[in-house]
């Protein structure tokens, strides 16, 4: 009895707390709206509503969905950790230019596709190096390092995809992805492809390391309580090595789905637009999923329908598309104050 | 090659000071909030957000004293914002301030689009005159960083009140103790320190660039937290730390305009916006471990 209440409450108030969040994060770009004069029924129809209204637009919504649950995941496994990882921005995209790279050589299919993950994968885990050994070796914060790498990355592969990369007669973009290197499409009318499973699969394997394997618990140990964790033999430069190689592969990852899981335009724009913002998506997506491998995909359904439902809002209602920028940060600075909710509900009560 | 003018390095020193202002700033404001025991990563969104307001007053009102002080009030409110999470809700300082700055990424683009009927950038009306030297010309603001610093330093190191202020960022059990009302000091010291990050915007949109543009900041807030660190929680060192980064900033905009530089590999000047970045990694590493944080940095404090 008191088990099954505990359980009840342990998935109630991280639960309520997140919804809370998204209601104030609405409630304030609504009222954003309404003092501009825009049509808050309608870009709130088109933002919440439409994104699942039809077959077209639930795909829209599944294939913003994937590069998300990846970069939050990157988020999700520092603070696991006791670590604060903001640098999924800067491993997207190296992660990104590594499958535009791949691309330059020829293989079966299907072998291609696994390489390029791999190389992605791998990418984005070596661009998290630096932090660990800055942190390890010279106890600098991650906060600031991962910040800089971000900065070097975006004008580093700016340079090298315009220069290297480009393609000659549409520079705008680089070379296209092979398609013996794309990602299996499962609706062909919608351009909806495997990449969804694949996160999702990434996500179950996430999961699966933190609670079933010993390094995972390690890396919680670290998180739950550095010393107590050490007084019982973790050794914490090793886990946080892991943390932040885990992080970067996942926000690799992130970089090759956007490239080769999406037919527009299965190449990088030499602007890297097509891969900016996704690690600071993530970190708002982890923050409402509750930094938990499996929550976490749901909050990335939640902010991937909202960036779905982006076209009718900017067509129908007019409305600037950066207005979901604006309600995610409200729900994560709502998000930093779980005791609001409890305030609330103490006031309210008396 | 021709031979060296050094004449150049005059206009460097200039840009590098003008350059200097909004870091500088910045990391004074900050230093005095963490001196509370208070962390904002905020910074790099609140300036953006008061660069915007900082061209929005100037443009509605035009005149850029007004512009400027409408930057340092944005701050203010920030931290206002800021402080209550984190002193009286005793929520997670950090992922305030990450919320900030998601917000601001995406109010500054929203707003200019919003306001202006344009995409990701808007003329600012003229900032205030600026100084004329023979290198070009000195931001108006550059002397009264210098000023603001020192004040800082001394309102810090040399008075009650930044005793009270330090005493709640080191032990705010015993600054409660005697008599020290924590919290407050808390909540005003993130204020007044936000409001310089503000102050920074505002100065960076009508005074430095002369426009708003959606990434105007530029990792110049996160730069300031770095130098926070590279200063050791002093404002005179600040100071210091903002001219360098300054310079690096400004190298970074000189080199691009050295032809010789320019035609080694086309949009070489994309490895040069690396330089502030790479600066601040190297610096930051270089001198981590000298200085030690206020202890309950970070903490929200719970009176038993």
């Amino acid at each position: 009895m008191s088990l099954s209440l505990f359980a009840r409450q342990k998935l109630f108030y991280p639960l309520a707390e997140s919804g809370f969040a998204a209601l104030i994060g609405l409630g304030v770009g609504g009222i954003l709206l309404i003092a501009l004069g825009y049509n808050v029924p309608l870009t709130f129809y088109y933002l919440l509503v439409a994104p699942f209204g039809s077959v077209p637009n639930i795909s829209t919504t599944l294939s913003n969905t994937a590069p998300l649950i990846l970069t939050a995941m990157t988020f999700a496994v520092g603070v696991r950790t006791g670590l604060f990882n903001i640098g999924a921005e800067g491993q997207v995209y190296v992660g990104a230019a590594a499958v535009i790279v791949v691309s330059l050589i020829s293989l079966p299919p299907g072998i291609h596709l696994l390489l390029a993950i791999a190389v992605a994968g791998l990418a984005g885990a070596a661009w998290s190096l630096p932090v660990f050994l800055l942190k390890a070796a010279r106890g600098v914060n991650e906060v600031i390092s991962t910040i800089m790498l971000n900065g070097i990355a975006l004008n580093l592969m700016f340079f090298v995809s315009i220069n290297y990369l480009v393609e000659p007669s549409r520079t705008e973009k680089t070379i296209s992805v092979l398609p013996s290197s794309r990602f299996p499409i499962l609706n062909a009318d919608t351009g909806l492809s495997a990449a969804i499973i694949f996160a999702i699969i990434v996500a179950l394997a996430f999961y699966a390391y933190f609670w079933l394997t010993s390094s995972g618990y390690e890396l919680r140990a670290v998180g739950l309580n550095l010393e107590a964790a050490r007084f019982g033999g973790v050794n914490p430069k090793k886990a946080y090595f892991f943390a932040f190689a885990l992080g970067g592969l996942a926000s690799g990852f992130a970089g090759a789905v956007q490239v080769a899981g999406r037919s527009v335009p299965y190449a990088l724009f030499v602007n890297l637009s097509n891969v900016t913002g996704y690690g600071f998506d993530g970190i708002g997506v982890a923050l409402i999923g509750r930094n938990h491998p499996i929550a976490l995909i749901f909050a990335a359904i939640f902010i991937g329908a909202l960036q779905s439902g982006l076209g009718g809002v900017q067509l129908y209602a007019k409305v600037p598309f950066e207005i979901i920028e604006v309600i995610q940060g409200v729900i994560v600075i709502a998000l930093a104050a779980p005791e609001a909710l409890r305030t609330i509900r103490r006031k309210t009560r008396r | 090659m021709s031979g060296i003018d050094f004449s150049q390095f005059g206009f460097l020193a200039v840009i590098s000071l003008n350059n200097m202002v909004p870091v500088t700033l910045a990391a004074i404001g900050e230093i005095f909030g963490e001196s509370a025991g208070v962390v904002d990563i905020g910074l790099e969104g609140i300036m953006l957000t008061s660069a915007w307001v900082g061209v929005f007053v100037s443009w509605t009102i035009g005149n850029p004293y007004v512009a400027l002080a409408s930057g340092l009030l944005t701050g203010a409110l920030f931290g206002l914002l800021h402080g209550y999470i984190s002193v009286h809700l005793k929520g997670d300082q950090i992922i305030s301030g990450v919320g900030i700055n998601i917000f601001a990424l995406g109010f500054v683009p929203f707003a200019i689009t919003a306001v202006w009927g344009v995409y990701g950038a808007f003329q600012a009306n003229g900032g205030v005159e600026p100084i004329p030297t023979p290198w070009g010309a000195l931001q108006f603001m550059v002397p009264l960083t210098f000023v603001v610093a020192f004040s800082f330093w001394y309102l810090l190191e040399r008075t009650r009140v930044g005793l009270e202020v330090k005493a709640t960022g080191e032990n705010p059990e015993a600054a409660d103790a005697v008599g020290i009302d924590v919290e407050k000091t808390r909540l005003i010291a993130t204020a007044i320190g936000a409001s310089l990050a503000g102050l920074a915007g505002s100065y960076l949109s009508i005074g430095l660039v002369g426009s708003i543009t959606k990434d105007i900041s530029a990792g110049r807030g996160f730069i300031a937290l770095a130098t926070v660190v590279f200063a050791g929680w002093r404002p005179l060192l600040g100071l210091v730390g903002g001219l360098v980064f300054g310079t690096a900033q400004a190298t970074s905009i000189w080199v691009a305009t050295i032809p010789e530089l320019r035609n080694v590999v086309p949009h070489v000047d994309d490895l040069f916006n690396m330089i502030p970045y790479v600066a601040t990694l190297i610096v930051v590493a270089g001198v981590i471990g000298r200085a030690r944080p206020p202890k309950s940095i970070g903490v929200a404090y719970k009176r038993e």
